[in-house]
């Protein structure tokens, strides 16, 4: 029996190590760092233990315009490219012809690299001396006016910050709402014909329900990736977010570690903070979705 | 008879809605189809555009008729490409490598054996799912930092091995498999170790491939970790090796050999997925979150 | 409601694009379902009976054909203005409504003028729900339920708009074998309770013959008989019906007709006036054997199953194409046990001959 314990731990130990060391041990040193008052990062020292970091990155104007940048994405990206998404998947799934290239080219974005094609989006957007870049041109073509969408002002940036996450979540969410859409038995369709349902309630009152497991899934999973957006916004803004005024929550975390001697403290204190809402906001999604997804 | 025409009539309306809806439809999944695709199509064209005629369209053109490689050999030259394309290689290969081998060995600890505190371990390794890599990173970057680790493979590498996902995944297959099939081979004197090599592991091939395919793109991907544990040219990934051009490559207005860099980085996932399309659509439909 | 199938025709393109070959799931298809009927489509599986149901449905659209429902012609109007009811195989009831909200369900789809208000639906739904007998059960959801009462919620559903016919597909098959008789029986309650025509889809014999009016075998897309359930046990056009229909089967024996005849083996075992000479197939229900000490057909005896009612003689014969010969007689009968063979003499009325090579009926006086 001594050797069968033995050999079970053997075959975990590997896994154990490594979830150890960089998954379990940061966690809990993560919590002490963010009470440590005046850490060091040089000298490795401290001056008191307290909730100081907290308080000073609560009044950070830097960490609140990340905060603001962060809900604001979060309030519109989620729900966008979530509603997109569905529709393009209701028609996906109402076609024979195309459809496996359809969904083949709808799924390119997930593996792309965020960062290398963010910068095509940037060229896309942005506007120079040179040229007015490819987005202002289909705005003039309307007869509006040329904007900066990468260093003009706050609701342009702001919009191709949006743009582009919605962009780059789509595929996921398309390839999720299709198999779901698929997996709605053709009884149901049958059954609700014969009574002479309309297309409409078909879809409220069979194919939605049906399908409101997935729907959660990605609405909880949407506002998880949405909260923790940072890589979306350097690709197209650069790596100083804080001058470009959009910084999300994750990357002030970064900076704070990238800058001069770095402040772990700090970071520790904001990794946690943002924690704390995605948490109250997970549960509170969970707690609507016991209430609407059926079974 | 008066009713019959009534029906024909209704039948005719049917088939011209369904007709406009389908015609909709289809316009509407071009659109998307064309809002995904131009990116690409974009940055290959200005890829290929010469250097003096792109800075030269104020308007950008959709086309080129004298295109040019030109910007792939700057790509190459003029900044360390090359460079930051091994390194990623190696660092997807060997993460994934070392990925494979801890999952593998955890899987079948937590699937086939048994042993004193095993749930409670499963239980734990279940709850660090749910634990966001930005609480650790910021520890790990320490961890590295102290121990002289930045700007080395193995700095790089061995925080971005560990994917609890990945071995639930893994277990869950595994345990799929009949325990008749362990039992046998248990009676045939068979060892735990080649079993798992010569049973379960084909067996599960397909989970494995998945979990493989998934792993690789996450680290072609990966920007956070790279760029917090290397900030000397040598140790760049290409996610990082991107911002690094776009801030200071090839003069800030080259936006040709910019873009040739783009397509570079971009190529090797795509032909990967071109060729696993399937496969990998599968893996991410199981778990594989983005973002 | 009387409904009308005139020369209906399925035709699907085959599945192998190469070979070309269109498959005929219904073929030539022509009734008449007397009003207030309850009709069983029988058959083995891939014969074309759920096809035609969903023909009749509007689910799908004939090939070539008519189908009138009454004197309306119904052949191009889709399903949802054709006032069927139509209950799954599997039931199909929306696993995230209530049952009452099942069972209400058709009657939202209603517009305009034929709008009913809440309280009318709720009504209508009670007393579909009191008819099938799951007036308590209506709050509970469809996985809560058993088998049998998903059933009724399926029947129920179909019943409240008032179809003007009720298709049932398969209706008995996911129940178990209790339920299935208690079943069987309440659906024939609410049919004749109803009067709504019904059309049922079974492939089990016993199933159609205990409760429809008339029952149509089908048989690869054609219809091989229709007729009242006895009527058609009692004179099989064909084979295939003859073999379809009854448990115990029939036992098939290789014969031939010889002078008025018919010589299983060497033994004349039946007079067969008006039947042509030549090889023929004979079939001989269970129940057309008489055990008798100067039988003329002899078989060698295997064992004897006594089953309280009747007695089952299990024997051999050369001649016959089944693994064993199955006699069912009443359980007075004497069988003198210990002997190793037994002879019958047989009931003309449970004998049939059939043309060898199209298997098709060959009639004959009976002395």
């Amino acid at each position: 029996m001594g050797e069968k314990n033995l050999k079970g731990w053997l075959y975990l130990l590997p896994a154990i190590l490594f979830l150890g060391a960089f998954m379990l041990y940061p966690l809990i040193d993560v919590l002490i760092y963010s009470f440590e008052e005046g850490y060091n990062f040089t000298s490795q020292t401290f001056h008191g233990v307290g909730t100081y970091n907290y308080s000073y990155v609560l009044h950070d104007p830097f960490f609140l315009q990340a905060l603001k940048n962060t809900f604001i994405l979060v309030i519109i990206t989620v729900p966008l490219s979530t509603g997109i998404a569905l529709l393009i998947s209701v028609g996906l799934s109402s076609i024979k012809k195309l459809r496996e290239l359809f969904q083949t080219v709808y799924f390119l974005p997930y593996v792309t690299n965020t960062l290398a094609v963010g910068l095509v989006f940037m060229i896309l957007f942005q506007k120079t001396p040179y040229t007015d870049g490819f987005a202002n041109l289909i705005i003039q073509f309307f007869g509006g006016q040329s904007v900066d969408f990468i260093d003009g002002p706050y609701w342009a940036k702001m919009f191709v910050l949006c743009f582009y996450t919605v962009w780059v979540v789509m595929p996921f969410k398309i390839l999720i709402l299709t198999s779901a859409l698929a997996s709605v038995r053709q009884d149901y369709y049958n059954a609700a014909m014969v009574d002479g349902t309309s297309r409409l309630r078909m879809f409220t009152k069979i194919t939605l329900p049906m399908i409101s497991p997935s729907l959660f899934y990605l609405v909880i999973t949407g506002f998880i990736g949405a909260f923790k957006a940072y890589s979306d916004a350097v690709a197209l803004f650069g790596t100083d977010l804080n001058a470009a005024g959009m910084n999300t929550i994750v990357g002030y975390v970064y900076d704070m570690l990238y800058s001069s001697g770095g402040y772990p403290s700090y970071a520790s204190a904001a990794a946690i903070i943002l924690f704390v809402i995605v948490l109250t906001i997970t549960v509170i999604n969970l707690l609507v979705s016991k209430k609407h997804v059926h079974y | 008879m008066n009713h019959t025409t009534d029906f024909e009539k209704m039948e005719r309306a049917a088939a011209v809605r369904k007709k406009a809806v389908t015609v909709i439809t289809y316009v509407l999944l071009s659109l998307w189809a064309v809002m995904v695709l131009f990116p690409f199509y974009w940055m290959i064209l200005t890829s290929v555009k010469e250097y003096g005629a792109y800075n030269s369209e104020y308007i950008p053109k959709l086309f080129t008729l004298s295109p040019t490689f030109e910007n792939y050999i700057s790509a190459f030259t003029s900044v360390p490409l090359a460079d930051y394309f091994l390194n990623t290689l190696v660092f997807t290969v060997v993460t994934t490598a070392i990925m494979l081998f801890v999952t593998v060995f955890a899987a079948f600890a937590f699937a086939r054996l048994d042993f004193p505190g095993k749930d409670l371990t499963f239980t734990l390794f279940l709850a660090l799912m749910m634990i966001p890599n930005e609480l650790v990173v910021i520890t790990n970057y320490v961890t590295v930092t102290d121990l002289d680790l930045r700007n080395t493979f193995a700095g790089l590498i061995l925080p971005s091995v560990a994917s609890v996902f990945y071995v639930y995944l893994l277990k869950e297959n595994f345990a799929q498999v009949p325990n008749e099939l362990y039992l046998a081979a248990k009676v045939d004197g068979t060892s735990d170790l080649k079993f798992l090599f010569r049973v379960l592991i084909p067996i599960c091939r397909p989970t494995i491939v998945t979990i493989t395919i998934l792993k690789v793109i996450e680290c072609w991907n990966s920007y956070v970790w790279p760029r917090l544990a290397a900030d000397e040219e040598s140790h760049f990934l290409v996610s990082v090796g991107i911002q690094k051009i776009r801030e200071s490559g090839f003069g800030r207005d080259n936006i040709p050999a910019m873009m040739a860099a783009v397509v570079v980085i971009s190529v090797p996932l795509i032909v990967l997925f071109l060729l696993f399309r399937k496969k990998i659509m599968e893996g991410v439909s199981r778990g594989g979150t983005k973002g | 409601m009387k409904v009308v199938l005139e020369h209906l025709t399925k035709k699907f393109p085959s599945r192998n694009k190469k070979a070309g070959k269109d498959v005929i799931a219904v073929n030539d298809f022509t009734f008449e379902i007397p009003d207030g009927k309850l009709i069983g489509l029988l058959g083995p599986s891939g014969c074309g009976k759920s096809t035609t149901l969903h023909l009749l449905s509007g689910l799908q659209k004939p090939t070539a054909g008519k189908i009138y429902f009454g004197e309306d012609d119904v052949t191009n109007l889709p399903a949802e203005n054709r006032g069927v009811g139509l209950v799954f195989q599997n039931y199909a009831l929306y696993p995230h409504l209530t049952v009452l909200q099942n069972i209400i369900f058709p009657l939202e789809n209603r517009k305009g003028a034929d709008k009913l208000s809440k309280e009318k639906m709720r009504e209508m739904a009670y007393e579909t729900a009191k008819l099938v007998q799951i007036e308590t059960l209506m709050d509970r959801k469809p996985s809560e339920l058993s088998g049998g009462q998903q059933q009724r919620v399926a029947i129920a559903r179909a019943l409240v708009k008032m179809p003007r016919i009720l298709l049932l597909d398969e209706p008995l098959s996911n129940l178990d074998a209790r339920l299935r008789l208690q079943t069987r029986e309440e659906i024939r309650r609410i049919q004749c309770e109803t009067g709504i025509t019904t059309v049922f889809v079974t492939h089990d014999q016993e199933e159609a013959m205990s409760i429809s009016d008339l029952i149509v075998v089908m048989k690869d897309g054609v219809v091989q008989q229709i007729g009242e359930p006895q009527q058609v046990y009692d004179d099989p056009v064909n084979l295939f019906v003859a073999k379809f229909l009854g448990t115990p089967p029939v036992n098939v024996f290789a014969a031939e007709v010889r002078a008025g005849e018919l010589f299983i083996g060497s033994e004349p075992v039946l007079a067969v006036k008006g039947a042509p000479d030549g090889p023929v197939t004979a079939a001989i229900r269970p129940e057309g054997f008489l055990p008798c000490e100067d039988g003329r057909l002899t078989c060698a005896l295997s064992r004897i199953e006594v089953m309280g009612r009747d007695v089952s003689v299990i024997c051999t014969h050369p001649a016959c194409e089944n693994e064993a010969i199955r006699a069912i007689l009443r359980s007075e009968t004497k069988i003198v046990a210990g002997s190793d063979s037994v002879r019958f003499s047989l009931l003309a009325s449970k004998v049939y001959i059939f043309n060898s090579e199209t298997g098709e009926r060959i009639p004959f006086d009976a002395e």
